[in-house]
């Protein structure tokens, strides 16, 4: 893409869109939002900068490889699953710990372990195919 | 959290409070290991040289867990372990009862073998794009499938298994591949869209879908809701899955197409998937209807094995030949199904579990011949006993075990079925079962006179430049003595099929492991 | 309004089998894609049809007043959804590949795997 007024934008539309896909996935516990679609948001901030600066440059950008995301990202929704082994209740149960830091309560659950984990699995997957579709299509 | 809610509820009515046995962790961690295994080759995608271990090592592990999730079932029956502890209908139940127990572990081994196969078949640019990584995948939406109790759940891991093995089929990306791949991915895209389709009827029926609940209900629901119609479509979509006449010709399309090491796979595992769903839904979910039905699923049993057995005659290729075999076993399957009865069903998941080892096995003996002999065409395959008389002797093995043949392992699943169809005076049925043994002895008798005791026409190559690699020896070597060994001491496994196949038939004892305090 | 949905449904079944029939793997894909949405779409209409009724117990009860949408079907969609996006996403690919490799989208004409003149198996020595 040529567009100057594009290409200057996209670096903040994207960071603008990585960090609001963020806050859908905190926000996903209680309310409308979650690991899958906040994933889907951060995997369209990717493409935008795909589009604008090309591919290579994201690739550069995120450092690792995109399935490597991914495969972190099953990982760590099995092992939310699994850390409930320790505890003696079923599979996937919810389980939650409050630790305070600098006298703030933060509530830190398997849940939110899982959802990171699909978070990255939809990162993952849908940017890697996104990224060699866009390839392919400036051929 | 809810404990802090005014009005305390009752919530053992919807939670499991007491602690659970780690003994329980078995029924979930077949899926669980393998999907951390997986994702764990995903991320370790530049050390390439590491996956082949990690995956042997990593099947191994899960040969060993499902061995002992069977002798956990075996001593205490079947085992349920429910999702986030919320109780069933409402969670979703992993169920695991002997059948299942049965299937996943004869699974495992299959899979084993195949990783080590790999190990001479799989080069490092296969291994790049990740064969090792779907197949860990792949047994994963296996295990998920043979283990849990929930029809739903069982379809997302059809779904699992189905995209692993689109992975593994294309890999190579030859055009050979592209063709076969085009055929096996949209049949079987269908085939899963209509077990939806009728998952959704289940729903709107039954107002659930865990396993257990629904044979229950399903007796007082026969009058009011359309459960036959049910039935006919979960036929379908699990005869499609497995590849039972008239929709099985994506089978013979594809199989020979992809590796050798995923033909193998293949083979052993997503064909019996199949049919461990058709006999789990339709012989302990729908059991009335299954009845009404079997005279259908008998021809289609009948048709099945006989199109499988003349299809595999009519092949020059030997892995043609192979995929035409492996429809014919599913139509024996059939048969019991249809048959029903401790019998029957005993003979369908014996003849199931014999089938999944025989074809594992008889691929890989069609990779080390194609190996040895430089082609998979019988016009040019020759003089293989010559060359090497013990993986000569091996082939023979495996080519009477799929004939049904004494002394191996074809032979008692066999008899049970030819001896059920005649209690229920099914004379057709046992003389369709009969004949397509002796046929199938006759296609695999043409093709070992001809790819091994015909002399090569040329002798201008030396014979012996060719060797075998043990990683593809092993297995064969491996699989073919279990062959042999289930043919000559059945008795253990027999008893232990002759227990799963009744508590399909009166599955009490799985419903009390799902609802131990009777009806919610 | 159900009904409506059950010919709505009929209708997308119609097209998804016709065009499944065809010999040209872009129009099968094509169906295949209406199938699934005629499937999820059978799915929500047997999961009841209301509308801004939330199939929420209030708190001094202990069932549901009113008829409420089930939502486990919507869950169900939800799932099988996602699952034929990338089955779709994957046999776009998979049928551009095979029109680049085998030069052809015509089912009749694939016939690298299962090639017409392949000779007949050896009769004897």
């Amino acid at each position: 893409m040529t567009s100057v007024i594009f290409r200057a934008v996209a670096p903040f539309l994207t960071s603008l869109m990585v960090l609001f896909s963020i806050f859908v996935l905190l926000r996903g516990h209680n309310e409308p939002g979650g690991g899958f679609i906040g994933g889907l948001i951060a995997v369209s901030a990717l493409a935008i900068y795909g589009i604008a600066c090309g591919v290579e440059t994201v690739r550069r950008a995120i450092y690792i490889h995109p399935m490597a995301i991914s495969g972190a990202g099953l990982f760590a929704a099995t092992i939310a699953g699994l850390i409930s082994i320790a505890a003696r209740v079923p599979f996937m149960t919810g389980l939650w710990i409050y630790p305070s830091v600098l006298g703030v309560e933060i509530p830190l659950s398997t849940v939110t372990l899982f959802d990171c984990g699909v978070y990255l699995v939809v990162v993952g997957a849908i940017s890697s195919i996104a990224l060699s579709l866009e390839e392919r299509g400036g051929e | 959290m809810a404990a802090s809610t005014p009005s305390p509820a009752d919530l053992s009515a919807a939670l499991v409070l007491e602690p659970v046995a780690s003994a329980d962790w078995l029924v979930i961690l077949p899926v669980a290991w393998c999907l951390a295994i997986g994702a764990l080759l995903v991320m370790l995608r530049r050390q390439i040289d590491w996956h082949p271990y990690i995956a042997v090592l990593g099947l191994a592990g899960l040969v060993l867990i499902d061995v002992l999730l069977l002798r956990h079932v075996l001593a205490s029956g079947p085992v349920t372990m429910v999702m986030g502890r919320w109780l069933p209908p409402f969670g979703i139940a992993f169920t695991v009862d002997l059948t299942g127990a049965l299937f996943a572990l004869t699974a495992s081994v299959v899979a084993l073998a195949g990783a080590i196969y790999s190990l001479a078949d799989i080069n490092d640019s296969g291994r790049r794009y990740g064969f090792y990584p779907f197949l860990m995948l792949l047994m994963a939406g296996v295990s998920g499938a043979f283990l849990t109790g929930d029809v739903f759940n069982l379809y997302v891991w059809f779904e699992v298994l189905l995209i692993s093995s689109f992975g593994l089929i294309v890999l190579g990306s030859e055009r050979e591949q592209i063709d076969g791949a085009v055929k096996y991915g949209f049949l079987n895209l269908v085939a899963t869209t209509l077990f939806l389709i009728t998952t959704g009827y289940l729903y709107a029926s039954f107002g659930t879908l865990n396993m257990a609940d629904i044979a229950r209900k399903a007796e007082g629901l026969s009058g009011t809701a359309p459960l036959m119609t049910l039935t006919a479509l979960f036929v379908l979509a699990f005869g499609m899955k497995a590849a039972a006449f008239p929709v099985n010709f994506w089978l013979p399309a594809s199989y020979h197409t992809p590796r050798v090491v995923v033909s193998a796979l293949f083979a052993g595992l997503l064909t019996k998937v199949g049919i461990y769903a058709l006999i789990r839904i339709t012989v302990m979910l729908l059991p009335l209807e299954r009845e009404q039905l079997s005279f259908v699923i008998a021809v289609a049993g009948a048709l099945t094995m006989l199109v499988g057995a003349f299809g595999a005659l009519a092949q020059s290729d030997f892995r043609r030949m192979l995929g035409y075999l492996v429809v014919s076993g599913i139509g024996s399957i059939l048969a019991g199904v249809a048959v029903g009865g401790p019998g029957g069903i005993g003979g369908a998941i014996f003849y199931a579990l014999h089938s999944m080892l025989v074809m594992t096995a008889l691929y890989f003996a069609s990779g080390v011949a194609a190996k040895l002999g430089g082609s998979f065409s019988l016009a040019s395959l020759a003089g293989l006993y010559r060359r090497h008389a013990g993986f000569a002797a091996l082939t023979l093995m495996l080519c009477f075990a799929v004939s049904g043949l004494p002394p191996f392992s074809g032979f008692w699943p066999k008899v049970m079925l030819v001896k059920a169809a005649l209690d229920i005076g099914a004379w057709w049925l046992a003389a369709a079962l009969l004949v397509t043994g002796f046929l199938t002895t006759v296609v695999t008798g043409r093709f070992f006179l001809l790819a091994y005791w015909r002399d090569r026409a040329d002798t201008t190559d030396t014979p012996h430049s060719v060797t075998i690699s043990p990683a593809a020896l092993l297995p064969l070597t491996a699989l073919t003595m279990l062959v042999l060994a289930i043919g000559l001491y059945p008795e253990l496994l027999l008893s232990t099929i002759q227990s799963a196949a009744a508590g399909l038939g009166e599955p009490s004892a799985y419903l009390n492991s799902v609802f131990p305090g009777g009806a919610p | 309004m159900e009904a409506w949905f059950a010919l709505l449904v009929g209708i997308f079944f119609t097209v998804a089998i016709y065009l499944l029939l065809s010999k040209y793997i872009i129009r099968v894909l094509l169906g295949v894609a209406i199938l699934g949405n005629a499937v999820n779409l059978l799915i929500f209409t047997g999961g009841r049809l209301t509308r801004g009724v939330p199939p929420v117990i209030p708190g001094h009860q202990d069932a549901l007043t009113g008829l409420a949408a089930n939502a486990l079907p919507q869950a169900l969609i939800l799932t099988a959804i996602v699952i034929s996006f990338s089955f779709f996403a994957f046999l776009l690919v998979l049928a551009w590949r095979a029109y680049e490799d085998l030069q052809t989208d015509n089912t009749d004409e694939m016939r690298v795997a299962e090639p017409k003149d392949e000779p007949a198996p050896p009769l004897g020595y």
